[in-house]
C-alpha cells in the first residue's frame, strides 16, 4: 500500500538522520543552510522555550487556517453570482460574545506557561560560577570572576579563516564553559548598547552602558559542543562583525583549560596578542 | 439622489466653481481639503520612490552573503534608518491620514471643509519640510546609521558626530508638529461639523478610525517631541538625559520612544481598519456587521495601545514582574483585533460579493493581517521573544502588518476612491493583475524571513553567515516581484488619469451608501454647501 511505502521512506530518512547525528558527537549550535526552525537547544530554558513556542505556533496555525477556511467558503458561497440577494443580518449576540470570549480563553491558555517560563528563565537560582560579559565596538570581553581570567574575543577576518571555520561566526578566543554547571551571566557595555545572544542557550540580553544585566545558563553533558551567536542590537558600522562563539566542555576539560588560560590570559604582558585585563585590580568599565 | 450642487446655486460666491486660485497658487496656498488631500497623496508617492528604492538596495545587497554592492556598512545602516523613517512618517501616515483623511472626512460627514483650513495648509507643508530634512540627513554629515529608533548612546554625539542625526531629529520634530496640527483639525472637524442627524453612532467606520487615530497622534507625538528635544540637547548642549556618565540612562530614551512608538503602529493600522470596513461593506452590499463592536474595538485598541510599550524592550533587562505585566497587557489587544477580523468575515457572510480590485485588496488585508497578527501574539510572550528579539522574525512580523497590511489598505483606498478623486475609472483587469502580482511578491519577500529569524539571523546587518544565504535569495526574489507590482500600480495610476473612462457619482452600486458617493465624480472643488440631513443608521445598520 502507498501508506506503508511512505512509512518505510520516513523510517529510512529518520534512521539516516539519527546515524548522521550520532556520527558527530559534538553538538554544533550554528545555523544550517535552508534552516527554517530553531537551532539545537542546549539549555533547559531553550528546551522549554521551543516547547512553548510550538504550543503557540499550532494554536496560531489553527487560527490562520480557520480564517482562511471561512474566507474560502465566503468566496464560493457568497459571490454575486451564487448569492444575488444579500442578507441584511448585522447582529448576532451569541456570535459576538463567542468571538470575544473564546480568544480570551485561548490567551489564558497561552499566558500561564508563558509566565511560568518567564520566571524560570529570569535568574540563576544557585550559580556555581559567574561569567562577566562586556561589549565594545566591536568585540566582546569575557571575565571569569571566580578564576581571575579575562580576555577579548574578536571575529576572525574573512582572509584569515582556516578551513572549517565559519565566516562571520568564528572568533580568535572562544568562551569556554563547563557542562553541568549553573552559570550566572553578568553583562554590561563600555560604549553603546549591544546584545549578547546565543540562541541555543535561550539567552538574549542587551548589554547597556551604566547597567549590569543578568541571565543564566546550564548545559547538560550530552550537549557538549560549540555554539554560535551574534550581536543582536544595532551598534554601529561593524555590528555584523562581533560574533559570539562558546565551547561547552566537560568539567574536567574545563579545569585543564582554566590552568592553561591562567598562564595565557592571567598575566599582564604588553606584547601578548590579545588585549589583557587583570581581573583583580581592574573594573571592566575602565577607560581603555 | 441628492446632488448637492442642485441645491447650491445662488448660495454665495463660493458656490461658483471658477472662484479658486489656479496654477501654483492653488496648491501652495491651498486651504481646500481635497487639494490638500491630493498633495498628501502626491507626497506619499514621491517619498515611496525613495523609501522603496532604499529597501530594494538593501535586498539587492542581501541577496547573497558577502558585500557586493554596499561596501560601507555604515551606508547600509543609513539606508535602513532612512527606509524606516520615510516609510512610517512620509509614506504610510501621509497617505492614510493626510491623504484619505483630508479627502474623505468632510465628504463622508457632510461638511464643506475641514474646521481649520489654513492650519491644514501649514500641516501639509511642515510634512513636506520634514521629508526634505530626512532626505538631507542621509547625505549630510555622514548619514544617520542609528535605525529609526535612534537609540542612544549610538545616536549621541560621540558615536554620530556629524549633523545627520540632528537633521533626522528636526525632521521628526517638524513632521510631528504637522501631525499634531492635523490631529487637532481632524478631531475638531469630526466632533463639531457632522451633518445634522449624523450622531457619533451613525458615523461611517472610516470616520471612527480617523477620530481614534487623531487622538493617538495628539497624545503620542508630544512625548516623542519631548524625547527628541532631550536627545538634541544631549547631542549639542552637554545635557546627559540619556548619558550614563552624566547620571542619565539610555533605557529612559527607549521608554519615551516606545511610549510614542507603540501607539504609532496603531496610528498606521487603525485608518486601515476604517478603509477596509467601508470597502468590505460596499462590495458585500451589506451593512457592517456589529457596527458598535467595530467602532469600540478601535477605541479600545487605541486605549490599550498606550499601556503596552515596553514589549519592544523585553531584552533590556528590567525586572521580571514588569515583563509579566507587559505580556498580559499586550495579549489583551488580540481580543478587540479578533472582534474586527470576525466582524469583517461576518459582514461578508451572506453578502452578494463583487470581487473588484478594492475588495481583493481588502480581503488580502484581512488574511495577511491575521498572519502578521498571530506572529505578534508569539512575540508578545517575553520568553519566546528571547529567541526572536532583533532577528528577522521581528522584521517578518512588522512587515506583514505594515508593509503588507498598511500598504494593502493604501491600495484598497486608492482603487476604491480613485473614481471619486480623479473622476475616472481604473482598468479593472490591470488592477486585479496588480493585486495578484503584489500578493505573490510580498509573501515570497517576507514569509521566508520568519525562517531566517527562527534560525537566529540578526536584523540590521549587511552581511550574514553563509548558512542564511538560501532564504535571503528567495526573499530578494520576492522583492523583485513586489517591485513589479508597485511599478504596475504607478502605470495604472497614470493610465487612469490619462485614459480612464469617466466615472459616475457612484461607480460601486447599492453597497456604496456613504455620503461621498452622493456628490459628482470627480468631487467638485466645493461640496456639501447645503448640508445633507442624515436619518438612517450608518450604512443601513439596525440596532
Amino acid at each position: 500500500m502507498i501508506n506503508s511505502r511512505w512509512m518505510l521512506f520516513l523510517l529510512v530518512l529518520f534512521s539516516a538522520a539519527t546515524a548522521a547525528l550520532s556520527a558527530d558527537a559534538q553538538v554544533v549550535g550554528a545555523p544550517q543552510p535552508w534552516e527554517w526552525y530553531f537551532r539545537t537547544a542546549a539549555t533547559p530554558v531553550q528546551v522549554d522555550l521551543i516547547w512553548f513556542h510550538d504550543l503557540i505556533f499550532w494554536v496560531e496555525v489553527a487560527i490562520v487556517l480557520f480564517v482562511l477556511g471561512l474566507m474560502a467558503y465566503i468566496v464560493v458561497k457568497f459571490n454575486a453570482k451564487a448569492n444575488p440577494v444579500p442578507s441584511r443580518t448585522t447582529h448576532n449576540t451569541f456570535l459576538e460574545v463567542a468571538w470575544t470570549v473564546i480568544p480570551v480563553l485561548i490567551l489564558v491558555v497561552i499566558a500561564i506557561p508563558s509566565l511560568r517560563l518567564l520566571f524560570f528563565m529570569d535568574k540563576a537560582k544557585n550559580p556555581e560560577m559567574t561569567l562577566k560579559i562586556t561589549s565594545h565596538q566591536w568585540y566582546w570581553s569575557y571575565e571569569y570572576t571566580d578564576s581571575g581570567i579575562a580576555f577579548d574575543s574578536n571575529m576572525i577576518p574573512e582572509d584569515q579563516l582556516k578551513p572549517g571555520q565559519l565566516r562571520l561566526l568564528d572568533v580568535d578566543n572562544r568562551v569556554v564553559l563547563p557542562a553541568d554547571t549553573e552559570i550566572r551571566l553578568l553583562m554590561t557595555s563600555e560604549d553603546v548598547i549591544h546584545n549578547w545572544a546565543v540562541q541555543s542557550f535561550g539567552v538574549r540580553m542587551d548589554t547597556v552602558p551604566g547597567r549590569i544585566n543578568e541571565s543564566w545558563m546550564i548545559v547538560p553533558a550530552d550537549k557538549i559542543g560549540t555554539y554560535y551567536g551574534q550581536c543582536s542590537e544595532l551598534c554601529g558600522v561593524n555590528h555584523a562583525y562581533m560574533p559570539i562563539a562558546v565551547d561547552i566542555v566537560s568539567k574536567r576539560d574545563f579545569q585543564s583549560w582554566l590552568a592553561q588560560a591562567k598562564t595565557k590570559f592571567g598575566r599582564l604582558d604588553a606584547d601578548a596578542p590579545v588585549k589583557l585585563v587583570q581581573a583583580e585590580t581592574q573594573p571592566s568599565l575602565d577607560a581603555r | 439622489m441628492a446632488d448637492t450642487h442642485a441645491h447650491a446655486h445662488g448660495h454665495n460666491d463660493h458656490a461658483d466653481h471658477g472662484h479658486h486660485p489656479t496654477g501654483w497658487r492653488r496648491w501652495m496656498y491651498s486651504t481646500n481639503h481635497k487639494d490638500i488631500g491630493t498633495l498628501y497623496l502626491v507626497l506619499a508617492i514621491v517619498a515611496s520612490f525613495v523609501g522603496v528604492g532604499f529597501s530594494m538596495m538593501m535586498r539587492l545587497e542581501l541577496a547573497e552573503p558577502g558585500l557586493q554592492f554596499i561596501r560601507d556598512q555604515h551606508f547600509y545602516n543609513v539606508l535602513l534608518t532612512a527606509h524606516g523613517l520615510i516609510m512610517v512618517f512620509f509614506v504610510v501616515m501621509p497617505a492614510l491620514i493626510g491623504g484619505f483623511g483630508n479627502w474623505f472626512i468632510p465628504l463622508m460627514i457632510g461638511c464643506p471643509d475641514m474646521a481649520f483650513p489654513r492650519m491644514n495648509n501649514i500641516s501639509f507643508w511642515l510634512t513636506a519640510v520634514g521629508l526634505i530634512l530626512v532626505a538631507t540627513s542621509t547625505v549630510i554629515g555622514g548619514g544617520a546609521g542609528t535605525g529609526w529608533t535612534v537609540y542612544p548612546p549610538l545616536s549621541n554625539h560621540t558615536f554620530h558626530p556629524g549633523m545627520s542625526v540632528d537633521f533626522a531629529i528636526l525632521s521628526l520634530h517638524v513632521a510631528g508638529a504637522a501631525s499634531i496640527l492635523g490631529a487637532i483639525n481632524f478631531i475638531t472637524t469630526i466632533v463639531n461639523m457632522r451633518a445634522p442627524g449624523m450622531t457619533f453612532h451613525r458615523m461611517p467606520l472610516f470616520i471612527w478610525s480617523m477620530l481614534v487615530t487623531a487622538f493617538l497622534l495628539l497624545l503620542a507625538l508630544p512625548v516623542l517631541a519631548g524625547a527628541l528635544t532631550m536627545l538634541l540637547t544631549d547631542r549639542n548642549f552637554g545635557t546627559a538625559f540619556f548619558e550614563p556618565s552624566g547620571g542619565g540612562d539610555p533605557i529612559f530614551w527607549q521608554h519615551l520612544f516606545w511610549f510614542f512608538g507603540h501607539p504609532e503602529v496603531y496610528i498606521m493600522i487603525i485608518p486601515a481598519f476604517g478603509i477596509v470596513s467601508q470597502v468590505v461593506s460596499t462590495f458585500s452590499k451589506k451593512p457592517v456587521f456589529g457596527y458598535l463592536g467595530m467602532a469600540y474595538a478601535m477605541v479600545s485598541i487605541g486605549f490599550v495601545g498606550f499601556v503596552v510599550w515596553a514589549h519592544h524592550m523585553f531584552t533590556v533587562g528590567f525586572n521580571v514582574e514588569t515583563r509579566a505585566y507587559f505580556i498580559i497587557a499586550t495579549m489583551i489587544i488580540a481580543v478587540p483585533t479578533g472582534i474586527k477580523i470576525f466582524s469583517w468575515l461576518a459582514t461578508m457572510w451572506g453578502g452578494s460579493i463583487e470581487f473588484k480590485t478594492p475588495m481583493l485588496y481588502a480581503m488580502g488585508f484581512i488574511f495577511l493581517f491575521v498572519v502578521g497578527g498571530v506572529t505578534g501574539v508569539t512575540l508578545s510572550n517575553a520568553p519566546v521573544d528571547m529567541a526572536f528579539h532583533d532577528t528577522y522574525f521581528v522584521i517578518a512580523h512588522f512587515h506583514y502588518v505594515l508593509s503588507i497590511a498598511a500598504m494593502y489598505a493604501i491600495f484598497t483606498g486608492m482603487y476604491y476612491w480613485l473614481p471619486k478623486m480623479s473622476g475616472r475609472m481604473y482598468n479593472e483587469k490591470l488592477g486585479q493583475w496588480q493585486f495578484w502580482i503584489t500578493f505573490v511578491g510580498v509573501n515570497v519577500l517576507f514569509f521566508p524571513q520568519h525562517f531566517l529569524g527562527m534560525a537566529g539571523m540578526p536584523r540590521r546587518i549587511a552581511d550574514y553567515p553563509d548558512a542564511f544565504a538560501g532564504w535571503n535569495m528567495v526573499s530578494s526574489g520576492g522583492a523583485v516581484i513586489s517591485l513589479v507590482g508597485a511599478l504596475l500600480f504607478f502605470y495604472i495610476l497614470w493610465d487612469t488619469l490619462r485614459n480612464g473612462a469617466k466615472a459616475p457619482a457612484n461607480p460601486w452600486g447599492v453597497g456604496a451608501n456613504t455620503l461621498e458617493w452622493t456628490v459628482d465624480s470627480p468631487a467638485p472643488f466645493h461640496t456639501h454647501e447645503v448640508l445633507p440631513v442624515i436619518t438612517a443608521e450608518p450604512a443601513g445598520s439596525h440596532h
